[in-house]
């Protein structure tokens, strides 16, 4: 019995939220917006209209490419992708394909006590297409069309073939969306569609001299040439004179060898659903495979009703997009200056931040990695570790506070989070007797309320714990007060 | 009170500030003008009666005012199809947009209306820009007003035969590979093809976006000075316009060429027809006798520029016509005629996986040397002069089966497409009664200069003065 390895690339592609699309000045956030209402004669293809890049969606891109350790080119490109679909106004699409923004990255990713790094081939933006939907007009079948997203900014990851398992990949798509949400780029959202995930999957037969779950980014890099096709494929065909069959298996290959076929998958608008898409690959190839064929080039998508992935298209044929500079927007040079600026803006990343927390504040890294899970909320933890200093209040302390108690940082400033915690603490520090007394001295001068409370107006307890704040200035828990209290009423 | 037919943009503007003649009365007759001739030379697919008018009494309603107004003002022009018109049909000349109404103005469309220029029409021209006689239009030829028996020149068609027969005073062109400066040779015109780059592309429906030259046509240079003066700059829209400085062309037209160095490029006159040829030299000798200095150049990529421009262009030509897929507007593709077609064709093939390197990617290497050549000239010499087109106006018919001999037509004109430089057609004589025309050529953003050349040959000879027989 052959075992294999699953070997995964992932195609992820995430909507720059810039105020305007990525070619003319329609206001990009298209979300809940009437149908066609956010379109002008450039990105609805119009005869005559042409293209103006979006500066911010530039920089943003390049920002990304930063952030998942890519280099920078000096000197960039738009080209032409050419193909049909009836939701691509142009006949083309505005993408980059020799020469993106950024190549050459790597994202590490946790899995259990794992960690990894995934190599990224290159990050290229490109622009989105309209949205079709399928529905009933007057008893007639139609496909309607709405432009409002023709044209946002879409910035395209792709991966090197370095994940091994489904939860790799979705470990690695979790990553993406933090570092989105990290530098401010994309609120990258799986269910609205700002993030979409396309995997690629094949097996291969373990071979006896390659460990199975082995990382191999360096050896597998992408050569730096022209590439005519999309990248995992390119190397597919070129290897493809090393004949993938089972009674002939070359054990002597090593972990640079890919299968000659893969299948990539779509329609995915969950973490969880890529997990399960990937998960039902693997059993489905490898069951093909352990039949003694192989599994068909193909895209598939994920069905969630009949938990299946399903052949939507087959592409045994490599589509030939035709690629061209674009010749309505001039190549882009990119000096020393502005990309050193870009690095100055670039914000502290996730796993920086995490091994800081860990440092600086103590923390151990169950605790830090919650807390640096958001920018926001890493941001409010570090403005609050500052105000607790003054209250001698530990950070330990208050990364407990936030994390069990699952405080709401939108509706509360660090400073004031910081003072609730103080009081609390103050108010256990009241002495007993003093406290007693307080409640003694409410409990006298407020005796209509007292007997309110016995003859069952409970509510009346409230405003008894109200004047015992009061007396206190708010340094008391008004829990116990409220036991203490109860305890006298009896 | 005025003559349509020899008037100037400079006498009419005059005429118009001296509150001599009204905007609406030029306008009037400009429209009839183009209604009676429409039937014999079919110079227009669209004529915009009622828009012109309402743009002509606003005109005259400024005048009165006394409002400080553009030499372009009141001036009645055509607008090749080609150009996105609000409001008024816009054909690309091909069936294919027959019913397409434009949403917005094209830049250089905006830009006239801003100097309050009033549009008469829109002009007949090969389907989208693809010809070199106007016989390919789907809305039917155009013919030459020198002689109605021969193409007035392609692709411009309409554009050229509606100003050299005098139904407006200037017309819009676009000029791909000669579409101006082909059709202003066959009409006895001055056609400028500007530096790429110099005026706006964006609204003029793209042929091939790294080669079209969005230019007019006039009767004189001081004309076409003008109407250069409201189109030129950089525009936000077409990210390919340039930022250098706009010259105001109007300065040193009348300067002469004395002392100018004038190469005369052998490649473009060894197998030339011998009659066009003695005409050409012959003008070289009157900027000789004008004081302009004279030499031998050489641009020795020249014989590759119809090779390379057939894969450049019909690339581009496959891309953008992608986007006429009849789902938005126009009709669907079969709608589209065979050259069209053919270029669709051609364009894909050479755009193909594993033929990319060996077409478009050799011919964008060459195209670097012919811009090279240029580039090398221009060290040494100020302005080039050669020929316009290779043959007379040849007769209607003569090439429409024959792709190829349609091609090279363009013979002399695409390397300055290639090489992004602007050109500036100057008539400069006639054989058997047809016109004929010669191209100064000069480096990138040198209009000013091609204008002060044109100008000083053009004074010599007032070859514009000759109008066609047939329809005084």
């Amino acid at each position: 019995m052959v075992r294999y390895e699953p070997i995964i690339g992932l195609e992820v592609h995430i909507e720059l939220s810039t105020a305007s699309k990525m070619f003319c000045a329609c206001n990009a956030d298209y979300f809940s917006a009437n149908p066609n209402t956010h379109v002008c004669p450039v990105c609805l293809g119009l005869p005559g209209a042409m293209p103006h890049a979006n500066k911010k969606a530039i920089e943003l891109a390049q920002l990304f490419g930063l952030a998942l350790g890519c280099k920078l080119n000096n000197f960039s490109k738009f080209d032409r992708k050419n193909y049909f679909y009836p939701d691509l106004a142009k006949g083309f699409q505005i993408s980059q394909y020799d020469l993106p923004f950024s190549q050459n990255g790597k994202v590490e990713i946790k899995t259990g006590d794992k960690t990894k790094k995934i190599g990224i081939t290159r990050a290229h933006l490109e622009e989105d297409t309209g949205k079709l939907t399928h529905t009933q007009v007057d008893g007639r079948n139609v496909t309607l069309i709405d432009f409002n997203r023709s044209g946002v900014p879409l910035l395209e990851i792709v991966t090197e073939p370095d994940m091994r398992s489904a939860q790799e990949a979705k470990a690695y798509a979790q990553s993406l969306q933090q570092i989105a949400r990290y530098i401010g780029a994309s609120d990258a959202d799986m269910e609205k569609g700002s993030m979409r995930i396309e995997p690629n999957v094949s097996l291969r037969p373990i071979s006896r001299h390659s460990e199975p779950f082995n990382v191999i980014a360096s050896e597998t890099k992408q050569s730096q040439g022209k590439l005519r096709e999309e990248s995992h494929s390119k190397k597919q065909k070129k290897d493809s004179s090393s004949k993938f069959t089972l009674n002939a298996v070359n054990m002597t290959q090593n972990d640079t060898w890919l299968p000659e076929y893969k299948v990539e998958l779509k329609n995915i608008n969950s973490f969880r659903f890529a997990e399960k898409a990937i998960e039902y690959e693997i059993k489905r190839q490898g069951q093909i495979l352990d039949s003694g064929k192989i599994p068909a080039q193909e895209t598939r998508g994920w069905n969630e009703n009949r938990q299946a992935t399903v052949s939507q298209r087959s592409k045994e044929f490599a589509h030939d997009y035709r690629y061209f500079p674009e010749p309505d927007l001039p190549p882009l040079e990119f000096d020393q200056k502005y990309l050193n600026r870009l690095i100055s803006q670039l914000p502290e990343l996730p796993d920086k931040k995490l091994e800081r927390f860990r440092k600086e504040f103590a923390l151990g890294s169950y605790d830090a990695e919650i807390l640096t899970r958001s920018r926001e909320l890493a941001d409010f933890f570090e403005e609050a570790a500052k105000a607790g200093k003054k209250h001698g209040i530990g950070s330990k302390r208050l990364a407990n506070e936030l994390i069990n108690k699952k405080t709401d940082i939108e509706k509360i400033l660090p400073a004031e989070f910081v003072l609730q915690i103080y009081k609390t603490s103050q108010a256990a520090q009241i002495p007993d007797d003093e406290l007693d007394k307080i409640i003694r001295d409410v409990l006298s001068q407020n005796i209509k309320a007292a007997e309110d409370y016995k003859k069952g107006k409970k509510t009346s307890v409230e405003f008894l714990i109200g004047q015992v704040q009061k007396m206190t200035k708010g340094a008391t828990n008004p829990q116990k007060v409220k036991e203490l209290l109860l305890n006298k009423l009896k | 009170m005025f003559d349509l037919t020899t008037l100037t943009i400079k006498e009419a503007a005059h005429l118009l500030a001296k509150k001599q003649v009204k905007a609406k009365e030029l306008a009037q007759a400009s429209v009839k003008r183009a209604k009676e001739l429409n039937a014999k030379l079919n110079s227009f697919i669209t004529i915009s009666e009622d828009l012109a008018l309402t743009q002509a009494e606003k005109v005259d309603q400024l005048i009165a005012d006394n409002q400080k107004l553009n030499p372009l003002a009141g001036i009645p022009i055509g607008v090749k199809d080609i150009y996105s018109t609000e409001g008024i049909k816009t054909t690309a000349g091909s069936k294919v947009l027959e019913n397409y109404v434009p949403v917005y103005d094209a830049t250089a469309i905006a830009r006239l209306k801003g100097a309050d220029a009033v549009i008469i029409g829109k002009t007949n021209h090969d389907a989208w820009a693809h010809g070199a006689s106007g016989e390919n239009s789907d809305f039917g030829l155009t013919k030459n007003p020198y002689d109605l028996t021969r193409v007035p020149g392609g692709s411009s068609s309409g554009s050229a035969a509606a100003v050299a027969s005098s139904a407006c005073l200037a017309a819009t062109g676009t000029d791909t590979g000669g579409s101006i400066r082909l059709p202003a040779a066959f009409c006895n015109l001055v056609g400028l093809k500007p530096t790429y780059g110099r005026v706006s592309r964006y609204g003029v429906i793209a042929m091939a976006s790294s080669l079209d030259s969005i230019g007019h046509f006039t009767k004189t240079v001081c004309d076409n000075v003008l109407f250069l003066n409201v189109t030129a700059g950089r525009d936000h829209l077409d990210a390919t316009t340039s930022g250098t400085k706009v010259d105001d062309y109007t300065k040193d037209t009348e300067k002469g060429v004395k002392d100018l160095k004038i190469g005369i490029p052998k490649e473009y006159f060894k197998d030339l027809d011998i009659k066009i040829k003695e005409l050409t030299l012959k003008a070289v000798k009157t900027l000789e006798k004008l004081g302009a200095k004279v030499e031998e150049v050489s641009l020795p990529h020249t014989q590759y520029g119809v090779a390379t421009y057939y894969i450049i262009q019909p690339s581009e030509v496959s891309s953008n016509l992608a986007r006429y897929d009849g789902i938005r507007f126009g009709k669907a593709r079969e709608a589209f005629g065979a050259e069209a077609k053919r270029r669709i064709i051609l364009g894909t093939y050479t755009l193909s996986a594993g033929y990319y390197d060996a077409y478009y990617l050799k011919a964008m290497k060459v195209r670097r040397l012919i811009k090279e050549d240029f580039d090398n000239v221009f060290k040494r010499v100020d302005a080039l002069i050669c020929p316009t087109s290779p043959t007379l106006p040849f007769k209607l018919g003569e090439k429409v089966d024959d792709p190829l001999q349609m091609y090279l037509s363009d013979i002399f004109t695409v390397t300055q497409n290639l090489a992004g430089v602007p050109s500036l057609n100057i008539p400069c004589g006639f054989i058997q009664d047809l016109p004929v025309g010669m191209q100064i050529v000069g480096p990138h953003f040198s209009e000013k200069l091609l204008y002060q050349v044109g100008y000083a040959y053009e004074q010599e000879t007032k070859w514009y003065k000759r109008k066609p027989k047939l329809l005084i």
